[in-house]
């Protein structure tokens, strides 16, 4: 009963959706307040129509209902809750479900914190929501339909993938795909600015917020995915360049430069089209990192619900949304006005460098995804992996960060170089004593040690920014606090997320090249050292879990003498897929993190032990949270927080407002 | 004036591209996780692969696979966690004996893919050691488990890579032998 209650609003939430998408756009065309007026409460109705479907996949998740066939194949009585309400995400079917309740839940948003939008805007924003709605409901009820029905229900289900149980995992995909979905938002008001003819500081002022609260997501999404593939598939390693992972990453390099683009938009009333564009690619390539993996055009080794039966309906919604919003900015961009000008080095010049580099980063990145398959066409079969992108991506990213200190002390219009490069003077020496320190501790190589530096580069500079800023030891400590306090939010936000993306940096750069690793074969009572720590396999059991049976080393750990950890790396092997997972065990320093991991025994009573020290790997996770948190503290600007000011007839005077 | 329209137009001439290439990419008879072989339809690799120690079954060589039999050599290894997956099929077409199944035991340590056999059962007429990897890599191989059928005349006639699965066991293998042995 409750499955066709969650069948039957998903139906009315595609027949909502046409009125959403239909009734507010001829109204705004045609000037008619009571068709404007519908778009709001339909956009909610669309969210309590989608919720209802979603509360109830998950009621037959959670009640382990196996006569709902996406319930078979993807839980088991045996899973814990937590995991049992993961697998309603945890699935193609699933999955899609909450990427249509996303879309409704920020549809929703605009339409009930959008009360100041003037009524033709909003009217068009929702519209174009319910348009990308309406294609992913039809591919949900027509393609992909979780709540059919199996006769006769089986005993049991066939159990979640293994290497979904995990907590990193149950809540990845939701962080995911709110940062990707917040980007559909962005899109809408690109669409709806074209079909106007008008951008202006306000479309800006509404936009960046949407931008900046789905970047913050989709940063945790990454980080989330990225810490979840270094403890759970057992090589230490965080990032693979695997397609999957890029598909995520591309999106984040566009909203990144969305995000400063639409600042130029706001303050300068400059860069409009190319922000316009920026709104439809990364909403674009959101859409591809979706369903890239799903539609078997691409193989990767975390792709867990491909299909390539399904691939036309998906290749056929990306056509008609992306083909469509970039026909329509063909036509229409080249009517938009261009606004202020500006000198070559001036902030809105350092903003068009980081949108450039930004985007060309992230072309390589799309370049290295889509080789396999330009290079099929050619006629033979080959993948690119990390020695390409350490070739092509690096080289690119070293000059943004080189400038990213820069750009905060650029004034608008025109700005005095060789000034700002005066004030950055510490962050040079910060950035040489970086340098040589690792010089010293490591013994090279060169390059790493350089790019050490250059994280403390745009650590300091950041830094010495925010100082310079609240005067720090220039006036009193009271005067500074009240500087700091009187500092809009944004420019705080902004510290935190420079200074967070150097600490990432250092993290990256150190645990890829310092790692050390080791493989070995140990039987209880064995004892080897690594990096200075000495790791003594006590003993290896047999333990069984709710699901799974587990082989549980007992690993202590010490460091002249001195106790340090005990470490519990396990090997699971799940029941009903008969699958293995590695967990392992990692102990973190801040540092450093000591992690081991347990293989196969060999057998005579030996066991693969591996184990790793990882040189500052707890930064990458540090500086993602801190670029999130940056974003975050952004959001909670005032300036956002009030939303956009009326709009006047006529060209906005930007300088009034910066 | 129209050079400042075609910049506009840029976008959507890149994304008909790659559209293009998606559209290409969905094509029925592509499938992303196949490997060619340059193997195809050339002799098998001369080589001579010593018994495994402790097994009663010969080792294998070149002349073994122009006997006039169609034969299936199958690259497996203990540690090899797929090879476990595929294994009760090639001990179902064992039973069957339609068809020689030969094994080439890749990078392993002899008495581990021994305990492996004795666990698993041997599904093997013939089984060669390749414990450095120096003959896989005369015939191409790329990872474990890999399968090659070998007609007759001992020339490599299909290269399956990774674990066969019922499918490709029916769809592909199966259908093939019958047809090379005509």
């Amino acid at each position: 009963m409750i499955p066709e209650i969650g069948h039957f609003a998903l139906i009315l939430a595609l027949a909502v959706a046409l009125v959403q998408g239909s009734l507010p756009i001829l109204g705004a065309a045609r000037g008619k307040q009571a068709w404007m007026a519908t778009a709001a409460p339909t956009a909610v109705l669309q969210l309590v129509l989608v919720l209802t479907a979603f509360l109830a996949l998950m009621h037959a998740y959670a009640t382990s209902d196996f006569t709902v066939a996406n319930v078979v194949l993807n839980s088991n009585s045996a899973m814990p809750m937590l995991y049992k309400i993961s697998a309603t995400w945890g699935n193609h079917e699933g999955s899609m479900l909450m990427w249509v309740l996303i879309l409704a839940a920020f549809g929703a948003a605009v339409a009930l914190f959008g009360a100041n939008l003037p009524a033709p805007l909003r009217a068009r924003v929702l519209s174009v929501q319910a348009w990308i709605a309406i294609g992913f409901l039809a591919f949900s009820l027509f393609t992909s339909n979780p709540f059919e029905r199996v006769f006769p229900p089986p005993l049991d289900g066939n159990d979640l993938n293994p290497l979904l149980q995990d907590p990193g995992l149950a809540f990845h995909p939701p962080m995911l795909y709110m940062g990707y979905v917040g980007f559909s938002i962005a899109f809408s008001f690109a669409i709806a600015a074209l079909i106007e003819g008008r951008v202006d500081a306000a479309w800006a002022r509404w936009v960046r917020p949407w931008t900046l609260a789905a970047w913050c997501f989709l940063t945790a999404g990454i980080a989330l995915g990225s810490w979840w593939a270094y403890y759970e598939l057992g090589w230490g390693g965080w990032w693979f360049w695997d397609p999957v992972e890029n598909v995520s990453f591309m999106p984040w390099l566009m909203g990144t430069a969305l995000l400063h683009s639409a600042i130029v938009v706001e303050k300068r009333d400059a860069l409009k089209s190319w922000t316009v564009l920026l709104a439809i690619l990364t909403f674009s390539l959101s859409l591809i990192g979706t369903f890239i993996v799903r539609s078997g055009l691409l193989t990767s080794v975390h792709a867990f619900a491909t299909d390539p039966e399904r691939g036309l309906f998906i290749l056929a919604l990306l056509f008609v949304t992306i083909g469509g919003s970039l026909i329509l900015y063909a036509v229409r961009a080249p009517a938009l006005k261009p606004g202020g000008l500006f000198a070559p080095v001036s902030r809105e010049g350092g903003l068009i460098i980081n949108n450039l580099l930004l985007t060309v980063a992230c072309a390589t990145v799309f370049l290295g995804t889509m080789y396999p398959l330009i290079a099929e066409t050619f006629g033979y079969k080959a993948t690119v992996g990390a020695p390409f992108y350490t070739a092509t991506f690096v080289p690119i990213m070293t000059p943004l960060i080189v400038l990213m200190p820069l750009g905060p002390f650029l004034s608008w219009k025109r700005a005095d170089l060789a000034g700002v490069v005066g004030r950055l003077k510490f962050a040079l020496l910060a950035s040489v004593a970086a340098a040589a320190l690792t010089l010293y501790l490591q013994r090279g190589p060169v390059i790493p040690v350089l790019a050490m530096g250059l994280a403390a580069w745009l650590f300091a500079g950041a830094v010495i920014e925010w100082t310079g800023r609240v005067k720090l030891f220039r006036t009193s400590p009271a005067e500074s606090l009240r500087r700091a306090l009187g500092l809009p939010r944004s420019a705080h936000g902004m510290t935190l997320a420079h200074a967070g993306m150097a600490v990432a940096i250092a993290g990256m750069v150190a645990s890829s090249t310092w790692k050390v690793e080791e493989i070995l074969i140990m039987r209880p009572g064995d004892t080897t050292t690594v990096a200075g720590y000495d790791y003594r396999l006590e003993k290896v059991e047999r333990l069984q879990g709710p699901n799974y049976l587990s082989d549980t080393a007992t690993i202590t750990v010490t460091r002249d003498g001195k106790p340090v950890a005990t470490q519990r790396p396990e090997k699971r092997s799940y029941f009903v897929q008969n699958m293995p997972t590695t967990e392992a065990a990692i102990h973190t320093t801040f540092l450093a993190d000591l992690y081991t991991a347990i293989g196969d025994p060999d057998g005579k009573g030996g066991q693969t032990v591996r184990i790793f020290y990882e040189p500052l790997v707890p930064w990458i996770w540090i500086g993602c949270l801190m670029m999130m948190l940056g974003g975050a503290v952004s959001l909670s600007d005032r300036r956002l927080r009030v939303g956009a000011p009326k709009r006047k007839s006529g060209a906005v005077p930007a300088a009034a407002r910066a | 004036m129209i050079a400042r329209r075609l910049i506009y137009l840029a976008p959507v001439l890149v994304f008909a591209v790659v559209a293009g290439y998606f559209l290409w990419g969905l094509g029925p008879d592509r499938n992303p996780r196949e490997l060619p072989s340059v193997m195809i339809d050339k002799p098998a690799p001369e080589f001579t692969a010593d018994p495994l120690a402790g097994m009663s079954v010969p080792g294998l060589s070149t002349a073994d696979l122009r006997t006039g039999q169609v034969s299936l050599v199958n690259v497996f290894a203990s540690w090899c966690i797929p090879c476990r997956a595929e294994h009760p099929l090639l001990m179902n077409l064992a039973q069957r004996g339609e068809v020689a199944i030969f094994g080439l035991n890749y990078k392993n340590k002899p008495a581990e893919a021994l305990a492996w056999l004795e666990e698993l059962g041997n599904p093997y007429g013939r089984i060669g050691t390749d414990e450095s990897g120096r003959i896989g890599i005369d015939w191409g191989v790329s990872g474990v488990p890999e399968t090659f059928v070998v007609d007759g005349a001992g020339r490599i006639r299909y290269r399956h890579w990774g674990p066969i699965d019922r499918d490709a066991m029916e769809s592909i293998i199966l259908p093939l032998i019958e047809e090379l042995r005509g």
